[in-house]
């Protein structure tokens, strides 16, 4: 049926794209350690309640096992981590825990 | 489009150019004097019929000169001189032609003036498909093509352009439409929207705009809007993403309200209003479309909540007893403004008792957290302010009295009047997490 010159000939309309155009960069996650044995473990904490009793826990029973733990806190879990605080994950961590929620 | 501008790109000569159609009895009358100009060496355009006004005129009959030197009126005479307009006159008149053109005694026997006729570059369907000729490289969305038996709105909702509801096709022609409602241009960056923190430029939100529904016009309306929500005061991203089931909420100051037509009594927090139900919708549409925030992806929302399709209303500055909300938040007086509000749903606030001030004020307590909140005082209840000769500070120190706010908070208290004229009810919309850390109100004044 479209092979007939009339819907050949239908107008085809044209758009103006209301999207940004493009994706945000994406990144593929590093792939899950089979041990923790040497690497740098971040616990970051997002400032929502009780977030600090989660982590202390972690923090004690990595402990335990030997297992090399910073701590880190975003200002307020209403914002995305600061720059300077992702970047300073990234440097001194090999895997990171987020407490995500109360 | 001035001549300026059209001038030695479009190949025009320098010297004397006259524009006419045979359309036009002041132009037929005028043809003794275009011959006497065309001696002089007047370059003489003819609009509708290459034959007029006489042989050796210029068919203009695809109006790309008419176009490019902005002529409305015809017969126009004009003189360039480098590419650039030095002289103009619409309409026959003996003396200024003369002056124009350097010549004396033109047109003896002629009246000595005469008023032309539209330019057909003034034509109303003309002038939608010459602007849309001429102004569509000025866009530079990408285009998207349809199959001719596609369905537009279907279309657009696979793409995942809309958010549930239908939305305007965004044409060329609408969008071009859509600009002319601001002065600003269309690749001037607004703001840089979360959460993919994308700069968008006037042109996305005009395309947005058209989708959402708004008419030209409340353009400079929504361009303030979106640069208010997108500050780090406002932290879009984080109402965006909360499981808390706040959205923005626009309330509108100034003259730009009552002129857009933004409903600020009956019903101004419902439906049957195009201002308040588009104006709120676009700024959503560019979070989706252009910031990348859609619900069950950064948008978290456990319930989120009706007006988060976009919320807007204007406050009622006439019948207020209290100066302009944004001019009480330091906009300056009578400028437009918009103030962006990270609102939940709308409650209603039912006192059909009280007759003080005093009395009303424990009620309102009862609704108003301890967090920030958006009071609309209706005016039946904000006579009771008036009669008493209460400011809005007065009404909010009172209610601070009866529920304690607390201090570390810095929170934000927005008492705002408007709603229909009967009905002793006020409004109260919750507000999310209070101050620096999470969401403050912001105003931004409103450019044409």
């Amino acid at each position: 049926m479209t092979g007939s010159p009339k819907f050949r000939q239908a107008p085809r309309p044209v758009l103006l794209d209301p999207t940004a155009e493009g994706g945000p960069a994406t990144r593929t996650r590093r792939s899950r350690p089979a041990t923790l044995d040497g690497l740098t473990v971040g616990l970051l904490d997002i400032s929502k309640p009780r977030g600090d009793v989660f982590l202390d826990r972690v923090e004690s029973r990595f402990a335990e096992r030997g297992w090399r733990v910073l701590r880190f806190a975003k200002p307020t879990f209403a914002k995305p981590a600061p720059l300077d605080l992702r970047q300073e994950i990234a440097v001194h961590c090999d895997v990171v825990i987020e407490a995500l929620a109360d | 489009m001035g001549a300026g501008e059209a001038g030695g790109s479009s190949g025009l000569p320098d010297g004397l150019v006259a524009v006419v159609k045979r359309d036009c009895p002041t132009c037929v009358t005028v043809v003794p004097v275009l011959a006497e100009l065309a001696a002089l060496g007047c370059s003489v355009y003819t609009q509708d019929d290459p034959d007029f006004p006489f042989e050796g005129a210029i068919d203009d009959t695809g109006l790309e000169v008419s176009w490019a030197l902005g002529v409305e009126t015809v017969p126009t005479l004009l003189r360039l001189e480098g590419g650039k307009e030095s002289g103009r006159v619409a309409g026959w008149h003996r003396g200024r032609w003369e002056a124009l053109a350097g010549a004396s005694g033109l047109g003896g026997g002629l009246p000595d003036q005469r008023p032309g006729c539209g330019s057909l570059t003034a034509d109303p369907e003309i002038a939608a498909l010459l602007s849309l000729r001429h102004r569509s490289g000025t866009l530079s969305a990408r285009r998207v093509e349809l199959g001719p038996l596609e369905d537009e709105l279907e279309a657009m909702w696979a793409r995942g352009w809309t958010d549930g509801l239908p939305v305007v096709p965004p044409t060329e022609a609408r969008v071009l439409a859509m600009l002319d409602g601001t002065a600003r241009r269309p690749d001037e960056v607004v703001a840089v929207v979360p959460p993919n923190l994308v700069p968008v430029t006037v042109e996305k939100v005009a395309i947005n705009a058209v989708m959402a529904g708004c008419r030209p016009e409340y353009l400079p309306v929504v361009l303030a809007l979106v640069e208010a929500s997108c500050t780090d005061a406002f932290n879009l991203h984080g109402v965006l993403a909360t499981t808390f089931s706040v959205g923005p909420v626009a309330i509108v100051n100034g003259p730009a309200a009552k002129a857009v037509g933004i409903n600020s009594g009956v019903n101004l927090l419902g439906q049957g209003c195009r201002a308040n139900s588009t104006i709120g919708r676009a700024l959503q549409l560019v979070v989706r479309n252009v910031g990348g925030g859609r619900p069950g992806e950064v948008d978290r929302a456990t319930f989120g909540n009706p007006a988060k399709t976009g919320l807007c209303f204007a406050e009622d500055e006439e019948g207020s007893p209290w100066e302009p909300l944004a001019e009480a938040r330091g906009a300056p007086a009578g400028a437009s403004a918009v103030t962006v509000f990270a609102g939940g749903g709308v409650r209603m606030v039912t006192d059909q008792k009280a007759r003080t001030p005093e009395a009303l004020v424990e009620t309102f307590a009862r609704h108003v957290g301890p967090g920030d909140a958006l009071l609309v005082v209706s005016p039946d209840h904000g006579r009771l302010f008036r009669d008493a000769g209460w400011s809005r500070s007065d009404l909010a120190s009172a209610l601070e009295a009866l529920a304690p706010r607390p201090a570390a908070m810095c929170n934000d208290l927005l008492i705002a009047y408007a709603g229909g004229r009967a009905g002793l009810f006020s409004a109260v919309m919750e507000g999310w997490l209070a101050g620096p850390s999470g969401s403050v109100p912001v105003t931004v004044e409103v450019r044409q």
